[in-house]
């Protein structure tokens, strides 16, 4: 069990993140029993064999790597309650652009779920894409990263948070000086 | 000019609140350096040899009166009483604290700005042409369209950490003077047949260790569609551009490995799940943004003004200055004026504390109150009467900004160099110097007439050399610094990479390799040719064969000089 942030609010978790190591490989790797989350290539691998437990059992998520794409998962994604994406380095942004995709193209409802090098001042950017729980590094204060999903009440441009540009949200005046 | 409405104001006021936590972070070690570094960098500061340095936006170049009064404020509080204007219309100073700069942006939040996104692998500040809006060949005013790509640009949240740096500069009117195709993206607002306005794409330019000229993806885009489509750009470009390694990062790297119409291709797939969607900007919010891009109160005058017909026929001086630093406006009655930075024994783009003040007052009292800067690293007064301008002349002659060399040799653009910053192998300003001290007298520096000098300290490119119609390029081998040369170079509508000559110079023979380049031309050139025509004409084979011919004098500084040629 850890914690992480989730809508919001610290909660417990007790998802395991399957990393797999040199020796091993997506399609012969065990994966293990309890709530697991796979790496995408395993799901893609060993779908013939996950699918029925998913279906049964809904302990399976999956994670995708950073130079994965949504469209690699597909239609598949409405088996998932819960998805992830891994944050190899802070500052390898391609992770924003998978979530937005989940969301908006795949039409993902569940729970979107940032893992890796997670930080506090990137938390605010990770929200407006579409994740809604955060896996932060363990060596840093939680409860201090809780306060990045605050950083700004209002934005310029839509996201998945939000739909609307603020141009189309609110009745822009000009203040006088 | 945009003004800041409650909730611009909301936006920065909470940035400065989030900056200045992540600077007591850093300075409490709860952020390892590796980790602040980005976040100092979407905010502007970087680390140089000295100091940080600070680079403020400037948003497609236009300021107010009051806003440079508190860069002469800053200046003087905060740094050693000058500051650096950039090629991309920014300034920057280079001298500053950690400590200091959320106060720094506090006092620069007071006059409407920030120095977001001026750094870092992010969509930085939009540049656009320094004459927009009143410019004699101006078709549309891109001014409406570049402040809002800076909103929508403005914490972008999906593209905050992108393969590397993204610029977008746009232009409105005949004559190209945002360099475009140097730029990820360079928009150009455009009519089609039916009358339409919007807006004709080019991606993948870019100077640097790669330089390319971007290819245009779209002939015409519909304004209203100017968000989502470059949202469909930056998207493919963050999923898609090199990561491996930042020299291959940009998206001209991207483009030419895929072709600009397999991408061009991918963007239009992108594009077709978000067109028409929310983010289409509506004809109420550009009329908005539009109300503050209205013209300024001109006066109804005769196209020409009988005393300063006169006293440029009487002053040579004053008609040198007209010539070549007065430009056409589409008012009648009216030019635009650039106050020269390229002062002989001056960085290109400094000014002191006293010099912005001193041109804060000139456009309250001659222009608006408002002035613009220019990628050229000069500023410009946009709206100034032309019976106003012998009076001006005089003054901004008595402070240093008169100089009558812009479009010449010494009206060169040059970075800041390996003198403060920690990227550059080699010194540029110094050079610089060197090369306009040579070209001093003003008549020879007139007979060579039209020519742009740009040069860099390192493959960088921050002062364009690649598009310099000489181009200065410094370069470490082995430990020693050398210079190397290309000509041919071109921004503009007819954009090019200048060509290399030949092997690279010693900082000392520099003035002369220039002289040498420079005398070919003189010989060889035929009726009204400029240096570029001609160097088109003939190639560079006889300028390569004249330098090299004989062994090239070096320069030597004596006493004082030896060793710094800058001195503050």
């Amino acid at each position: 069990m850890r914690e992480i942030i989730k809508d919001k609010t610290i909660v417990q978790d007790d998802w395991a993140v399957l990393r797999l190591n040199e020796e091993e490989t997506p399609d012969a790797v065990d994966v293990p029993g309890g709530k697991v989350i796979v790496p995408l290539k395993v799901w893609l691998e060993q779908r013939d064999s996950l699918l029925p437990r998913l279906k049964k059992q809904q302990d399976i998520a999956v994670w995708f790597s950073s130079d994965a794409q949504a469209k690699d998962l597909a239609d598949d994604v409405s088996l998932f309650s819960l998805i992830a994406v891994d944050f190899p380095k802070f500052s390898d942004g391609r992770g924003y652009s998978i979530a937005y995709h989940l969301r908006s193209r795949y039409a993902f409802t569940g729970e979107l779920r940032a893992i890796g090098d997670v930080l506090r001042d990137q938390l605010f950017y990770m929200q407006r894409v579409g994740f809604n729980a955060f896996a932060t590094r363990e060596d840093r204060n939680i409860q201090d990263a809780l306060k990045g999903l605050t950083d700004f009440s209002d934005s310029y441009q839509s996201s998945w948070d939000q739909k609307n540009p603020l141009f189309r949200r609110t009745e822009r005046s000009v203040v006088t000086p | 000019m945009y003004r800041y409405d409650q909730h611009d104001h909301q936006i920065i006021k909470e940035r400065i609140a989030q900056y200045r936590d992540q600077v007591r972070r850093r300075l409490a070690n709860e952020l390892t350096e590796e980790e602040f570094l980005p976040l100092r960098l979407q905010n502007g500061l970087y680390h140089q040899r000295h100091a940080y340095m600070l680079r403020i936006a400037v948003p497609y170049g236009m300021l107010s009166s009051d806003q440079l009064r508190k860069f002469a404020f800053i200046a003087r509080e905060y740094d050693r009483g000058y500051g650096h204007f950039t090629t991309r219309q920014n300034i920057q100073f280079n001298w500053i604290n950690l400590e200091d700069s959320p106060e720094i942006l506090e006092e620069l939040a007071k006059v409407e700005m920030h120095a977001i996104q001026t750094s870092g692998n992010c969509m930085r500040n939009i540049t656009s042409d320094e004459f927009a809006g009143v410019a004699a060949d101006e078709l549309i005013d891109p001014r409406p369209y570049a402040e809002i790509l800076r909103q929508w640009t403005t914490f972008h949240p999906e593209f905050a950490y992108l393969p590397r740096k993204f610029k977008i500069a746009i232009n409105g009117s005949k004559e190209d003077r945002a360099a475009i195709a140097v730029h990820d993206i360079g928009l150009t607002v455009v009519q089609n047949t039916d009358g339409e306005v919007g807006f004709r794409v080019m991606v993948g330019g870019g100077m640097g260790r790669t330089p390319i000229l971007g290819t245009v993806i779209r002939e015409f885009l519909p304004w209203q569609h100017v968000m989502t489509y470059l949202e469909a750009i930056l998207r493919i470009y963050n999923q898609h551009g090199r990561r491996d390694n930042k020299y291959k990062a940009r998206i001209k790297i991207l483009v030419k490995a895929i072709g600009a119409d397999v991408f061009a291709q991918q963007v239009e797939e992108e594009w077709a799940e978000i067109k028409d969607g929310p983010a289409t900007l509506t004809e109420a919010e550009f009329k908005r943004v539009s109300s503050y891009f209205t013209t300024p109160a001109y006066a109804s005058l005769p196209a020409s003004d009988a005393t300063f017909e006169q006293h440029q026929s009487e002053n040579k001086a004053f008609a040198n200055w007209v010539r070549r630093n007065v430009k056409p406006h589409k008012v009648a009655g009216y030019a635009s004026v650039v106050l020269s930075l390229k002062k002989p024994g001056v960085p290109p783009g400094d000014a002191t504390a006293d010099q912005m003040d001193f041109v804060a007052d000139l456009s309250d009292r001659y222009s608006f109150s408002e002035l613009r800067v220019t990628h050229e690293q000069n500023l410009v007064l946009a709206d100034v009467q032309q019976s106003a301008l012998f009076d001006l002349w005089q003054e901004a002659k008595a402070h240093g900004l008169a100089t009558p060399n812009i479009g010449l040799l010494t009206d060169m653009i040059c970075c800041p160099g390996g003198d403060f910053c920690s990227l550059a192998n080699a010194k540029s300003i110094p050079i610089a110097l060197d090369i306009t001290d040579r070209f001093a007298d003003l008549d020879y520096l007139y007979d060579i007439g039209d020519l742009e000098l740009n040069m860099s300290g390192c493959i960088n490119a921050c002062g364009h050399h690649h598009i310099g119609n000489i181009g200065i390029l410094g370069v470490d081998k082995d430990g020693s610094v050398f210079y190397q040369v290309s000509i041919g170079g071109a921004q503009g509508n007819h954009s090019a990479i200048g060509k290399i000559i030949g092997p690279s110079f010693s900082a000392g023979q520099m003035p002369e390799v220039i002289e040498r380049i420079i005398k070919v031309y003189l010989d060889q050139r035929i009726t009204n040719e400029r240096f570029i025509d001609t160097v088109q004409r003939l190639g560079i084979t006889p300028f390569k064969e004249y330098v090299y011919a004989t062994p090239i004098n070096t320069l030597i500084h004596h006493g004082e000089d030896a060793g710094a040629a800058v001195a503050y």
